[in-house]
């Protein structure tokens, strides 16, 4: 039996505007093993963003309660380690101070914080470029700072939104390749949020599809295909389409629903 | 290389024909030197206030005063810039007396400065640091308020504290406004330094070009103006070189 190491009980997230009430989350309940590799897939608005930012401590559920390691989510921290979309490394410091700064901050002493960033720049590939200020690397070069950073923290979790969607698709796949590579190696629990049904069915141990507005759990999906995957094998593009089923419908809803608003507006 | 020369020498064309025009002016005794002087003239007076020494210690006493004055202004400006930027209750308390006091030029300070500091460099310090307070203080503000809210999220993801999230985050996102903003308030600071010289002190490059029209020296006069020139523009060129290293991690960045 795996350990529970993040519960998410009956969540729910208003967020109210001057127009009117979005639910962007209603009644989620989702119990995440140690070592899990989840990825949140829906159409953009489905709530994903809401969801990783709740577990994340950033913006916390109007009601229900999230539990890791048994302890409610009450403020972001660096046991859930945020890898962003928009990479959010600061440009004014280096590639290696990046990576070093959350270490410097919890103060760890100056020997323990070189070895360690030596380790990561090398084990990413990032060697060569540890003097470099973020705005002179490439999108994919970033993100895999972005991904030091957090690994730097020693996160037992990884929380990524789209971390990927900016890149080229050769790019995207190295990057996904070297994110199995790290999850194997260093044990992570990793919540992946995506709107690619390709991206999450070549990641993911396990699928949540989400519905659109409100936002619900709509299939917990296991993936049982063997790993390495060969996304042009037969059972892949099984996969690929029964999720691109349950995608399609939802982001159907969504078109209705931005008709429909448009329409009032 | 070739370029470069020949740029140069297209931009001398026009000073040297009017310097040539002027000298050949002043020497068919077209005006009188009194209202103007020849160019050759001015720069033998230049020359002779290096030569003795009298235009390096008036260059040193102001650029003495402007730095003083400018460290005094900014070193208050800056905490309290951060503070209200991020702070907005501090911000609605200070904020409608400041929008009273800044259009008040600095100039209109020199009375009471007078009053209160008698003569010396005591009145041109003040001046010189309400100068420079304004700009440093309302850039700063807005340079806090205008940081990007995704590296607060980031920082406060890898557990940084209020004082880290100053000092690292912070501080460092707003480097752009806030150097925009010293810039402004050294270019404030040099032109007050050059009035607060006229009416308190007795050296500075200020009271040299004053003093020189006392005796209608109209040579000394301009001379005096050319070296105020050239010192704003080495302070210029100086903020220039502070502004490229401190932003050269900013330089084209685009998110
Ligand atoms: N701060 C907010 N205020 C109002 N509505 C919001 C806010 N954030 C998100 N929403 C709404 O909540 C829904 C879910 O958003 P989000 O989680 O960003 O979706 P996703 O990440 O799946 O694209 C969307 O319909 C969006 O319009
Ligand atoms: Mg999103």
């Amino acid at each position: 039996m795996q350990q529970q190491q993040i519960v998410v009980g009956d969540v729910q997230k208003v967020f109210r505007t001057q127009e009117r009430d979005v639910v962007a989350l209603k009644d989620i309940n989702l119990t995440i093993n140690q070592g899990e590799f989840v990825c949140l897939l829906g159409p953009s608005g489905c709530g994903k963003s809401t969801l990783l930012n709740a577990i994340a401590g950033f913006s916390l559920p109007s009601s229900g309660s999230i539990l890791v390691d048994g302890r409610p989510v009450s403020a972001p921290g660096p046991e859930r380690g945020m890898v962003f979309q928009e990479y959010a490394l600061f440009p004014w410091m280096t590639v290696a101070q990046n990576v070093a700064f959350g270490l410097e901050v919890k103060g760890m002493a100056k020997a323990d914080i070189a070895a360690r960033v030596d380790n990561l720049l090398d084990k990413l590939h990032l060697k060569d470029f540890r003097n470099r200020f973020p705005k002179d690397l490439s999108g994919g070069m970033r993100q895999r700072v972005a991904i030091a950073r957090v690994l730097a923290m020693d996160s037992p979790i990884m929380l990524m939104d789209e971390p990927f969607g900016a890149l080229d698709a050769l790019t995207r796949r190295n990057l996904q390749d070297e994110l199995l590579r790290i999850w194997a190696e260093f044990g992570k629990t990793i919540i992946f949020v995506t709107h690619s049904i390709e991206e999450s069915s070549y990641l993911a141990d396990r699928i949540v599809v989400m519905t659109y507005r409100p936002g619900t759990v709509k299939r917990d999906h296991h993936v049982t295909l063997p790993r390495p995957r060969d996304p042009s094998c037969t059972e892949f593009n099984e996969l690929k389409r029964e999720l691109g089923q349950l995608v399609m419908e939802e982001q159907q809803r969504h078109a209705a629903a931005e008709m429909r608003l448009a329409a009032v507006d | 290389m070739q370029k470069q020369l020949t740029s140069f020498l297209r931009g001398a064309i026009v000073p040297v024909v009017i310097l040539l025009v002027w000298e050949a002016c002043a020497r068919a005794g077209l005006v009188s030197p009194i209202v103007l002087p020849a160019p050759s003239a001015v720069a033998a007076k230049w020359w002779e206030a290096l030569l003795s020494g009298e235009l390096v210690h008036d260059s040193i006493a102001s650029l003495y005063r402007v730095v003083v004055g400018f460290v005094v202004g900014a070193a208050l400006a800056l905490p309290m810039g951060l503070l209200m930027g991020s702070s907005q209750r501090l911000y609605g308390l200070f904020n409608p007396l400041l929008q009273l006091l800044r259009p008040i030029p600095p100039i209109a300070y020199i009375p009471l400065a007078i009053l209160w500091f008698g003569l010396g460099n005591p009145p041109s310090v003040f001046l010189i640091a309400i100068g420079a307070f304004f700009p440093v203080l309302m850039n700063t503000i807005a340079g806090v308020r205008h940081v990007d809210g995704i590296y607060l999220r980031a920082a406060h993801n890898l557990g940084v504290g209020q004082l880290a999230l100053f000092t690292r985050v912070i501080l460092p996102a707003a480097t752009p406004y806030i150097l925009a903003g010293v810039r402004i308030g050294i270019g404030t600071a040099f032109i007050v330094v050059i009035v607060s010289e006229m009416i308190a002190v007795n050296d500075g490059l200020g009271y040299r070009i004053l003093e020189a029209r006392e005796f209608m020296w109209s040579d000394k006069i301009i001379a005096g103006m050319i070296t105020i020139g050239l010192l704003g523009l080495v302070l210029d060129s100086a903020m220039n070189a502070l502004n490229n290293h401190l932003l050269r991690w900013h330089r084209g960045l685009e998110h």
